[in-house]
């Protein structure tokens, strides 16, 4: 790891401040992504501002239906949260099975998102649920907001607070985990509220999360694994690499389509 | 059996040590002054070096020394060596290529080290190898074992015209062929062998310290054989004289054989101890160890095997391209010969066997032993074409193996071994009814109807252990005997410390060595100490790999006590003015039989050093020394019956079941012997399942991590079923067998075997993972449909 220097943020001014100050800095939202390609020298920001002290940032609140997760909450504590997995099963399930135990402490929903890691877990739920991301600026709908791979709709230095939802009827997430990494090989978060059906698909897309606009319209008509059988599910636009092709995932997404609704 | 001794679950002593996190590991042992290297390394597969720019290095902060290949050659470093000739069919000598510790001319696979960076700090060097700048013209690169034999192939060295290193060939192609010919059936198939990456917990790690007053040198490294790493030091790459080169290999953290060869990390570091006048350190990265620990296996292979009409097998011919990568590592050039094609009999009698081996050089890391070495690839083809033939022959595949079994011993095979002893088709009994292999059909149909397709395989392997004698390896081209040796000191208050050649990196050498001196003489395992891994220490010893340490390590142990015991006797005789044929040591006394007079251990330890009493002409002391040679080598064997069930959306493969029915001969500690089953079979898992080296087209190494190198964990393997049936071995003193890569060797077949019948498609690779076992479902449904 190059030398670089440590901040931890107050509020979320602070760190907003404390961003714009430096040469070339880096907000740290749990690291679990950044620190590792630092420490193999890949990455080298002039400063590290970390978010972790902010309390403001940290805590899920459920009130009736709706939903509101801190930033910097962990996995672990979206996992562990009883009124989540009351009205919101399918979130509490995804956050339970991102990485290991020492990355779900240490991982954070507003880090997975603002990475936005084609194979993360987190884009998937959030796009499928219509989350809206709450940031130190405004509000951006999850359509606008994961714009691709490893890209979202934030602005430099941007902060994002919150994400909240409405939690739907009934939602459901599944995800092959890749053998090597774990990461979703291919993770399908489907929906279903509001008279909509929302259906994203995270892992398998060459430029990052997507929606699956004919699983969405089959799952419409009929909330079942059947419908899913009914779908041409393409290979175009996904990925291969050397754990598997594109026509594999396109499988995939069938398979835990699927299981998702199970 | 004491309850110490031999037979014994007896707690490993070392735990303690290790998972109170106080091992003693080379990284954390640091000199006065210690200073640190890293390497500047190839990131091209090939390259020829333009030239090489360290004036902005050697400017940076607590840089001491940039040094290249062209100093360490003007110093007189040798090259690296590989230490077993193998010769071409028409007697030609191997192509070895030369590598130099530090590259010069050209590089050749991607992390080929180029230049040596010394620095007081460790960031200080990494930092400073960054700034070196290499001018490399790139080559074009060839990184398949079947591809570096094709017309017009880049040239790995030049004096490997076609990239072959050498054609060879084991038994009688002719009388193979006549017997193909003539035969009822002939089953053909082409086998893949997965290259693999050893990943021991510990990467390797080097400190080299030169003394200039004693003009002398001590490393401490990673190393499965200390004393075979100075010799080699010394005499090949000539760093220094072996009696000026102490190597210690402390705590050592898995090895899978890895860590049995000489890497130019540790060459170049006594190097630069001696050029700098500094301890220099160096530790290998994750990454580092991915791009250049040897990697294992990579073989290309097809395979004739031919029955006659009551199903028994009349010959069996195999062709192997087995991928060496860039350079020929210590023993590479044995293990797709040797210990490959002389295993190519399987439990079977065979008459006819013939087997030809290329060897290439491709743009890949070198390639060389690593855990089973040679005998998983034999056993994986023999087992996977059995497996095949019985299918294609309609018969139940247990029984074609139990109608080709060798059942008289000694058997002499066309493949150059003679199976000593061994019970098949008791070990196939033994597993086929720990597994209900009867019941199968009920479990199947039962699976079916959840939806999943079960799958049931078997694998009847042989190895070969504790290679030897050393005469007949030393004429099949082995450049070292593979004898062991030992010393056992009893002390005056009548404590033992045996010193073993033998060196322990996750054996548990310290308690099951300790079990077979606390049997002999019925002492504590607490006063038995047990001394490895130190040239200053220990006499010259062969070290650890191949399974040799229990058949041939603690043979030498064994004779080193028969000569302690003859010299006890003899004092407790006198002294006690009775003969020594009527005496016994036992419980820690030696007594007179059917009396109650006796001496205990500690006296007669104590009258040896005294010297008050000793018998006339006797020398003082108790100490004693041996060197053992088996006079062949061992066979373990055994039948392993895997049970899988296969999602058919998906291709995800669940093991269910797996059963393993071993003959490792007499077992010292019942609990170490089944711990190295469980990390053989994970290991096969792995193998067959989990793990694949991937190189591009462009020689880069994709699976450069553990984010896309999958090693097996514990949810992908089921809890083992471990069962025993053991003949003892009459090559060694204790009928020891080795038990270490077994595990490794028989599961690879047995777990390809089940998924590819539960897939009713064999047409299957390693590893099987998930995409490729979905691909050869929907190959079988479109081939369904199509009929």
């Amino acid at each position: 790891m190059y030398d670089v220097t440590y901040h931890r943020a107050a509020s979320v001014d602070d760190a907003a401040a404390k961003f714009s100050a430096a040469s070339d800095g880096q907000l740290l939202a749990g690291g679990q992504t950044l620190l590792p390609t630092m420490k193999h020298r890949l990455a080298a920001p002039s400063d590290l501002i970390d978010l972790r002290g902010i309390a403001d940032l940290v805590g899920v609140k459920v009130s009736g239906r709706k939903v509101t997760i801190g930033a910097m909450t962990t996995h672990a504590a979206v996992a562990e949260n009883a009124e989540l997995a009351k009205v919101c099963p399918a979130i509490v399930k995804l956050a339970g099975g991102i990485g290991d135990p020492a990355v779900r402490h240490q991982g954070t929903i507003g880090g997975s998102i603002a990475n936005n890691d084609p194979a993360a877990d987190y884009p998937a739920g959030l796009l499928a649920l219509a989350a809206t991301i709450h940031t130190n600026r405004r509000e951006i709908a999850a359509d606008e907001f994961f714009t691709g791979l490893f890209s979202t709709g934030l602005d430099e230095g941007e902060i994002i607070t919150a994400v909240s939802f409405d939690a739907p009827e009934t939602c459901g997430y599944a995800k092959f985990p890749n053998p090597a990494s774990r990461y979703a090989m291919t993770g399908v978060f489907v929906s279903k509220g509001g008279g909509a059906v929302r259906v994203a698909v995270t892992g398998a897309g060459s430029d990052g999360v997507f929606r699956h606009e004919g699983l969405e319209q089959a799952l419409s008509k009929d909330w079942s694994a059947a419908a899913v059988d009914g779908v041409k599910i393409s290979a175009d636009g996904l990925m291969s690499d050397i754990h598997c092709d594109a026509a594999y995932r396109a499988n995939l997404i069938r398979a835990m389509a699927k299981r998702a609704i199970a | 059996m004491s309850e110490q001794g031999i037979g014994a679950r007896v707690l490993r002593k070392e735990d303690k040590r290790f998972i109170t996190g106080k091992g003693r590991y080379t990284d954390d042992i640091r000199n006065e002054r210690q200073s640190y290297a890293a390497f500047v390394r190839s990131p091209h597969a090939h390259a020829k070096v333009k030239s090489i720019d360290t004036a902005e290095a050697e400017k940076m902060d607590g840089v001491i020394a940039v040094l290249n290949g062209k100093q360490l050659t003007d110093d007189g470093i040798g090259n690296l060596i590989c230490g077993w000739a193998v010769n071409s069919k028409d007697g030609n000598p191997m192509n070895m290529g030369a590598w130099s510790a530090l590259a010069t001319d050209k590089v050749r696979y991607v992390g080929d080290a180029v230049v040596l960076v010394v620095a007081e700090t460790q960031a200080q060097a990494r930092a400073a190898a960054e700034a070196v700048e290499v001018d490399y013209e790139e080559l074009p690169a060839v990184v398949h074992a079947v591809d570096a034999l094709k017309d017009g192939a880049p040239q790995v060295h030049d004096n490997a015209p076609g990239n072959l290193i050498f054609d060879w060939g084991l038994g009688e192609e002719a009388a193979v062929d006549k017997a193909l010919a003539g035969a009822a059936h002939v089953t053909e198939m082409k086998i893949l062998n997965n290259r693999l990456s050893p990943n021991p917990m510990e990467p390797r790690s080097a400190i080299a310290t030169y003394d200039e007053a004693e003009d002398h040198y001590t490393l401490y490294t990673t190393s499965q054989n200390p004393h075979v790493a100075r010799l080699v030091l010394s005499a090949f790459y000539q760093v220094a004289p072996e009696h000026k080169l102490r190597v210690i290999a402390p705590d050592v953290g898995g090895g899978f054989g890895s860590k049995i060869y000489i890497y130019p990390e540790e060459i170049a570091c006594l190097w630069a101890s001696m050029k700098t006048r500094r301890s220099v350190k160096w530790t290998s990265s994750r990454s580092e160890a991915f791009l250049t620990d040897a990697h294992g296996r990579d073989h290309v292979s097809t395979a004739k095997i031919g029955f006659d009409a009551q199903n028994r097998i009349v010959g069996l011919k195999v062709d192997t391209i087995a991928n060496l990568g860039a350079y020929m590592s210590l023993f590479s050039s044995a293990v797709p010969t040797y210990l490959y094609a002389t295993l190519l009999s399987g439990q079977y009698d065979i008459a006819n066997i013939y087997c030809n081996v290329r060897t290439v050089y491709t743009n890949t890391a070198p390639v060389d032993a690593y855990r089973g070495a040679g005998r998983p690839e034999a056993c994986f083809l023999v087992e996977r074409i059995m497996e095949t033939a019985a299918r294609e022959l309609g018969v139940d595949p247990a029984e074609l193996r139990r109608a080709n079994f060798i059942r008289q011993f000694p058997h002499e095979t066309p493949v150059i071994m003679t199976y000593d002893a061994g019970d098949f088709a008791g070990n196939l009994d033994q597993a086929l009814e720990a597994a209900d292999y009867k019941g199968f059909p009920a479990r199947r149909a039962e699976a079916a109807k959840r939806g999943k397709l079960r799958g049931i395989g078997l694998a009847s392997y042989i190895e070969a252990c504790g290679i030897a004698p050393s005469a007949a390896v030393g004429s099949l081209g082995a450049g070292v005997g593979l004898w062991e040796s030992a010393e056992v000191r009893v002390n005056p208050v009548g404590t033992i410390e045996v010193l073993t050649g033998s060196h322990s990196h996750g054996q548990g050498h310290e308690t099951t060595f300790a079990q077979v001196v606390a049997e002999r003489f019925g002492l504590p395992i607490d006063n038995i100490q047990i001394v490895h891994g130190d040239t200053d220490k220990v006499q010259f010893g062969m070290g650890t790999y191949g399974s040799r340490s229990g058949p041939v390590g603690l043979s030498a142990i064994v004779k080193a006590l028969d000569k302690v015991e003859a010299k006890v006797k003899k004092i407790a005789a006198h002294v006690l003015e009775v003969s020594e044929d009527d005496l016994v040591v036992e419980n820690g006394e030696v007594k007179v039989a059917g009396t109650d007079r006796s001496m205990a251990w500690h006296e007669v330890g104590l009258a040896a050093y005294t010297a008050h009493n000793l018998p006339a002409g006797m020398e003082p002391g108790l100490k004693e020394g041996a060197f053992y040679d088996p006079t062949n080598f061992t066979f373990p064997a055994g039948t392993y019956v895997c049970e899988v069930e296969v999602d058919t959306e998906t291709g995800e493969t669940k093991i269910v079941q797996f059963v393993a029915s071993d003959d490792f001969g007499t077992i010292i500690n019942p609990m170490i012997v089944e711990g190295q089953v469980h990390g053989g079979i994970a290991q096969g898992v792995g193998q067959a399942m989990l793990e694949n080296v991937v190189y591009d087209e462009d020689g880069q190494l994709l699976s450069a991590s553990y984010m896309d190198y999958t090693m097996p964990r514990a949810d992908n393997v089921p809890s083992f079923a471990i069962h025993h049936h053991s003949t003892k071995s009459p090559s060694n003193p204790l009928g020891m067998k080795g038990c270490g890569e077994a595990g490794a060797i028989g599961t690879p077949p047995a777990v390809i075997n089940a998924i590819t019948d539960a897939i009713g498609n064999n047409d299957l690779q390693m590893p099987a993972t998930p995409p490729r076992v979905w691909a050869a479902l929907q190959a079988a449904s479109a081939k369904i449909a199509a009929e």
